[in-house]
C-alpha cells in the first residue's frame, strides 16, 4: 500500500476552475490549472495579487463563498479522493486535520478573546475523541514552534503576542493532527524582515521534521528560491509556467515569468551631494506619547515613538528611512511635516516650523507633500481622480482659473504615467498600482521640493514596485525632488536612497551613505537586518531579540 | 447625497483642445449606482417608497381632495377660486359680509342661478366641516352601511329619497359629526410632515454635533458627551407636559419641543464615525495638503458619516410620527381641532362602538409605518457594503 502511495501524488489538482458570480454575471478568477504535490514536498504558487492564488488554496479546503463561487470544472484529488464531491461534514474531517492552512494575518487569524490554550486545544479535540493529555500536547506544540516558555504562555490573549509569535501560533494550531499537507497563504507578508525569516526557518524544519506536504503561496520570489522544491508561476488564473525551483530561475521559460524575475528594483539613487543646499534639519527631534495613570491622569512615563533624531537632507536627495514596524520611522516622517506633534527644531528650506500654527504653516505645505503606504486608504472613494488631486491646487491657488488648474492636473497624470481622460474616473476602477500613481500626483501637482514617501511600494505586487521606484527615479530627476524615503523593504531602499538611517526602538542605531552602508553594516542590529532582507536568513538571531 | 457634497467647480470644464468628459449618467457615482441597483433589487422595499410617495404626494394636495369649497367657480363670466382665496358672500349676491360657506343650499342655489359652473372636490368636506344633516347621532356609521329607514328622513330633506342621494361619508364620521377620510387625508399630511421636518432637523443637529466632538476629540468631546448624558436623563414627557402648559402647542412649539430631546440620537453614530475616519490616510494626506478643518469634515468624512445615517433616517421619521400620534392621543398634542391620527385613535377610544374609527386609525398608521420600515429596510440593505447578490 505505501508503495502506491509513494508513487501517486498526495494531493493532484486536475483541470480546476473556479467561478464567481456577482451582479452582473460571472468572472472565472482560476481557469483549468492542474498541478501535484508529492508528500513531503513544497510547491509554490507565485502570482501577483488577483492570479488566483489564494482562491486556488482556499478552493482545497472547500473554503470559498459557496454558492456565490463555482467549480465550471475539474477535480481536487486527496489521496484518491475527489473533494470536490465531499460533503460539508466529510470535508469538515479533512480539514484542520489532514489539510491545514495558515493565514496571512496573523492579526485577525486568532480569535481575541479566547486564550491560546483553548484556541489549539479546540482543534485537538475536534479531530481526536480522547481528551486525555491534551495540555501536554498544546505545551509540546508550542515549543515545536519556538515559543519560549510555552507553559506560561498558555493563558495569554492573542493581543499580548507579538506578531511573529501570533504566526508561530498559528502554525501549532496547523501542525496540532499532523496534518499531511500544510497550505501557507503568504503567512510572512505582514511580518518583519527579521521575523519572516525566523518563521520561514521554522516552517521548513518542522516539514522536513514531520515530513509533511506544503503548498506555499507567496508574491515573493526570493521566498519560493528559499523554501520550495518546485513552482507554479499563475497569471490572470493560469499556470503560465511550472517546473523545478532551479530551473525555473535559471532558464524561465515563459515572457511573464521572465519579467517577474527582472522585477527586482535596480539599484540606481540619486548621488548624495554635500554641497547643495540643506532642504530638511531636525536637531534631537522628540516625539513622546505621555502614559496616563490614575484617577487624575497624571503622566507615568512616555512611550518614545521617535527620541532625539537628528537628520539633514540636501537638495536632490533622497534619505532612506529603514527599520521593522514600531521603531518609528513612520512618526518620524510625520513629525518633520508638523501632521503630529514633538518637540525639537525642524528647519525646512532655512524656515524653523516648530510651533507655526495651521494658518502659518498652510504656505509651506505646498512644499512638503507626503505619499502613503496604502494606496486604497490614502485616496478618498467618495472623489473622482481629478477632484482628489486638485484638492491641493484650491487651497494653495484659489484663484487659479479652472482650464489653468485642468492643465496641472492633466500635467500631473501624464507625469505618473496615466491617461488624462482617467480623471473623471474613481479610486475603486483601478489596480493598486494605478492608485498609488493617483497618489503621487496628487503631491507633485503642487510642484513641490520635499516629498515624504511612506512605505509608498509596501501594499503592492513586484512586478508594480518595480514601476513605482522607477517612476520615482524619473520625477525626482526631472523635478528636482528631495525624498525622504521610508521603507521596511530594503531591496526598494537599496533601489531608491542615497543615504540611508536605520532606526531601532525610535533611536539611530546607523546612518550613511547608502553605498557603504548596503557593503558593510556596523552594528549588529543592522546586520542581522540585512541578512534577513536579502538572505531571508536568521544571522544573529540574539541581536534582533526584542 | 455626493452631489450634495461635491463643490460646484468640480463640474468639467471643457476648453478647446482638452478632451471632452465623458458623460456622466445622471451624475451617480460608481457606488451610488450600485446602491441604486441594491435599493431596486429589494422590491418591497423600492415599491413601499413609491407607494409612500405617492400617497404623500396625494396628501400635499389635501384642498384639492376634501374640501368644503368648490376649487373653481365660474360666476356672472368671471373666475373664482374658492380653494385658495376667501371670498365675501356678497360677492355672490348674499346677504353677510362674511365668508362664504360653499355648503349652504341657500348659498348653493345662489350661485347656481348665475353660475357656468361650480367645480368641486371629489369629498366635499374639509376636515373641520361638520356634517349637519347626519341619518345617525355621531360618531355616524360609514353610508354604505346605513339601512334605508336611517337614510329617508335626511334624503327627503334634500330632495331624494335613499342612501345614494346623500353626501355619502366613506368611512363615517367621528363623534362630532365630521368627515374620517376628510380628517385621515390631513392628518396623514401633517404626521408626515411632521415626522420629516423634525428628522431633518434632529439630523441637522445631531450630524453637527457628532461631526465636531468625533473630529476634535479630547476635552471637546469628553465635555459634550457628558451633558448629552445628563440632557437625555432629563424626563422628556414630564417636561413636555409641563412646556405644553405655558406655551400654546401648535406644530412649531410641538416641533421644538421635540426638537430638544431628539436631535441627540444620531450624535453617538456620527461622532464615531467621525472618530474612526479622521485616522483614514486620506485625511492625512489632506490635512499634509493644508486643507482646513472644515472642508476636511464636510468634503471627506460628512460623506462616510451620511452612509451610516441615511440607514437610520428612516426608522427616524418614522418614530418622529409616532410620537406626534402618541402626544395627540394624550391631548398634549396639536390643538384641539386639528386633524390628526392620534386623536382619531382617541376617538375610538372613547367611542368603543365606533369600531369604524379604531380599524380606520389602526390600519392608517399600521400601513404608514409598515410602508416607511420596509423603504428604511431596503435602504439600509442598499448602504450595506458587505450586501452580496444572491
Amino acid at each position: 500500500m505505501t508503495s502506491v502511495a509513494a508513487a501517486s501524488p498526495l494531493l493532484s489538482v486536475r483541470d480546476l476552475s473556479v467561478a464567481f458570480r456577482h451582479a452582473t454575471g460571472e468572472n472565472l478568477a482560476v481557469d483549468r490549472i492542474s498541478f501535484d504535490i508529492r508528500k513531503g514536498e513544497t510547491l509554490a504558487l507565485v502570482g501577483e495579487s488577483g492570479s488566483g492564488k489564494s482562491v486556488t488554496a482556499l478552493s482545497v479546503m472547500k473554503l470559498l463563498p459557496y454558492p456565490a463561487a463555482r467549480h465550471p470544472s475539474g477535480a481536487i484529488l486527496f489521496n484518491g479522493t475527489n473533494l470536490l464531491d465531499l460533503g460539508e461534514n466529510a470535508i469538515r474531517r479533512v480539514r484542520g486535520a489532514n489539510i491545514t492552512i495558515i493565514f496571512q494575518e496573523p492579526m485577525t487569524s486568532l480569535n481575541p478573546l479566547h486564550t491560546i490554550e483553548r484556541q489549539i486545544t479546540e482543534i485537538l479535540l475536534l479531530h481526536r475523541r480522547g481528551t486525555g493529555a491534551t495540555r501536554a500536547r498544546v505545551i509540546e506544540l508550542l515549543s515545536q514552534v519556538g515559543i519560549p516558555d510555552p507553559q506560561s504562555r498558555l493563558a495569554s490573549y492573542p493581543h499580548q503576542l507579538s506578531g511573529g509569535q501570533r504566526q508561530r501560533v498559528m502554525i501549532a494550531m496547523a501542525l496540532a493532527n499532523e496534518p499531511d499537507l500544510l497550505i501557507a497563504d503568504e503567512p510572512t507578508t505582514a511580518l518583519d524582515v527579521t521575523v519572516q525569516a525566523q518563521i520561514l526557518t521554522l516552517l521548513k524544519e518542522l516539514q522536513s521534521r514531520l515530513g509533511m506536504a506544503m503548498l506555499f503561496i507567496t508574491h515573493d520570489l526570493g521566498i519560493v528560491r528559499k523554501i520550495a522544491e518546485r513552482v507554479c508561476v499563475m497569471k490572470d488564473g493560469k499556470i503560465v509556467e511550472h517546473g523545478e525551483v532551479e530551473r525555473v530561475f535559471a532558464q524561465p521559460q515563459h515572457p511573464y515569468t521572465r519579467e517577474l524575475l527582472a522585477a527586482e528594483p535596480k539599484p540606481d539613487p540619486a548621488p548624495p551631494n554635500p554641497t547643495a543646499p540643506v532642504i530638511l534639519a531636525t536637531d534631537d527631534l522628540k516625539v513622546w506619547f505621555p502614559i496616563r495613570r490614575g484617577l487624575l491622569r497624571r503622566t507615568v512615563g512616555h512611550i518614545k515613538a521617535v527620541d532625539g533624531i537628528n537628520i539633514e537632507i540636501r537638495k536632490g536627495e533622497t534619505l532612506g528611512v529603514v527599520g521593522e514596524s514600531g521603531s518609528g520611522k513612520t512618526t518620524l516622517g510625520l513629525a518633520v511635516l508638523r501632521l503630529i506633534s514633538s518637540q525639537g527644531p525642524i528647519v525646512f528650506m532655512g524656515q524653523g516650523l516648530q510651533g507655526l500654527k495651521f494658518k502659518a504653516m498652510r504656505p509651506i505645505r505646498r512644499d512638503m507633500q507626503i505619499v502613503f503606504q496604502d494606496p486604497y486608504g490614502s485616496l478618498s472613494p467618495r472623489m473622482s481622480v481629478s477632484d482628489i488631486i486638485e484638492e491641493g491646487l484650491w487651497v494653495h491657488h484659489p484663484d487659479m482659473a479652472a482650464p489653468e488648474r485642468e492643465r496641472r492636473v492633466i500635467q500631473a497624470l501624464n507625469d505618473v504615467g496615466l491617461a488624462a481622460e482617467s480623471r473623471f474616473r474613481y479610486p475603486h476602477e483601478f489596480s493598486g498600482g494605478q492608485r498609488q500613481r493617483i497618489a503621487v500626483a496628487r503631491a507633485v501637482v503642487l510642484e513641490p521640493t520635499f516629498v515624504v514617501l511612506d512605505e509608498p511600494t509596501s501594499a503592492l505586487d513586484m512586478l508594480i514596485q518595480a514601476q513605482i521606484v522607477a517612476l520615482l527615479r524619473a520625477l525626482q530627476k526631472r523635478r528636482d525632488l528631495t525624498y525622504m524615503f521610508i521603507s521596511h523593504d530594503l531591496r526598494v531602499v537599496a533601489a531608491l536612497a542615497s543615504r540611508v538611517v536605520v532606526m531601532r526602538h525610535g533611536k539611530v542605531v546607523e546612518e550613511g551613505a547608502a553605498a557603504d552602508l548596503f557593503a558593510r553594516q556596523q552594528s549588529p542590529y543592522t546586520r542581522a537586518l540585512f541578512a534577513a532582507a536579502f538572505n531571508l536568513e536568521t544571522a544573529g538571531e540574539d541581536a534582533t531579540a526584542q | 447625497m455626493d452631489a450634495a457634497v461635491k463643490p460646484a467647480e468640480a463640474a468639467p470644464v471643457t476648453p478647446g483642445g482638452l478632451m471632452a468628459p465623458p458623460p456622466r449618467r445622471a451624475r451617480l457615482s460608481p457606488i451610488n449606482r450600485r446602491r441604486w441597483q441594491n435599493f431596486k433589487a429589494n422590491r418591497r422595499g423600492f415599491y413601499s417608497l413609491w407607494l409612500f410617495l405617492f400617497l404623500f404626494l396625494i396628501s400635499l394636495f389635501a384642498e384639492f381632495i376634501a374640501n368644503d369649497k368648490p376649487f373653481l367657480v365660474e360666476y356672472d363670466g368671471k373666475y373664482y377660486v374658492p380653494a385658495l382665496f376667501t371670498y365675501a358672500e356678497t360677492t355672490f349676491g348674499g346677504d353677510f359680509e362674511t365668508a362664504a360657506d360653499y355648503r349652504d343650499p341657500y348659498l348653493q342655489k345662489l350661485i347656481a342661478a348665475r353660475a357656468a359652473y361650480m367645480l368641486w372636490p371629489p369629498i366635499r368636506y374639509s376636515y373641520d366641516t361638520y356634517n349637519r344633516d347626519l341619518p345617525t347621532p355621531a360618531p355616524s356609521k360609514p353610508t354604505w352601511l346605513l339601512t334605508e329607514d336611517q337614510c329617508r328622513p335626511v334624503a327627503e330633506k334634500i330632495g331624494g329619497s335613499t342612501c345614494r342621494d346623500l353626501e355619502w361619508n366613506w368611512l363615517g364620521t367621528d363623534d362630532q359629526g365630521r368627515d374620517v377620510v376628510a380628517r385621515l387625508i390631513y392628518g396623514f399630511r401633517i404626521s408626515v410632515l411632521f415626522g420629516l421636518s423634525l428628522t431633518l432637523i434632529s439630523s441637522i443637529i445631531g450630524i453637527a454635533a457628532g461631526a465636531v466632538q468625533g473630529y476634535f476629540g479630547g476635552w471637546i468631546d469628553l465635555l459634550f458627551q457628558r451633558f448629552i448624558e445628563i440632557w437625555t436623563s432629563v424626563p422628556s414627557l414630564y417636561l413636555l407636559l409641563i412646556i405644553s402648559s405655558v406655551l400654546v402647542p401648535g406644530f412649531f412649539v410641538l416641533l421644538g419641543i421635540l426638537l430638544l430631546f431628539s436631535w441627540v440620537s444620531l450624535v453617538g453614530l456620527v461622532r464615531a464615525e467621525f472618530l474612526r475616519g479622521r485616522n483614514f490616510e486620506y485625511i492625512q494626506a489632506a490635512r499634509a495638503l493644508g486643507v482646513s478643518n472644515r472642508t476636511i469634515m464636510f468634503r471627506h468624512l460628512l460623506p462616510n458619516a451620511m452612509v451610516a445615517t441615511m440607514t437610520y433616517l428612516p426608522f427616524i421619521v418614522s418614530s418622529s410620527v409616532i410620537t406626534l400620534t402618541a402626544l395627540d392621543f394624550l391631548g398634549f398634542g396639536l390643538p384641539p381641532g386639528s386633524p390628526s391620527l392620534g386623536e382619531l385613535v382617541a376617538q375610538s377610544k372613547g367611542n368603543l362602538q365606533a369600531w369604524w374609527l379604531g380599524l380606520t386609525a389602526f390600519l392608517t398608521i399600521a400601513i404608514m409605518l409598515s410602508l416607511l420600515v420596509f423603504a428604511g429596510e431596503a435602504v439600509r440593505d442598499a448602504f450595506d457594503p458587505r450586501k452580496t447578490f444572491r
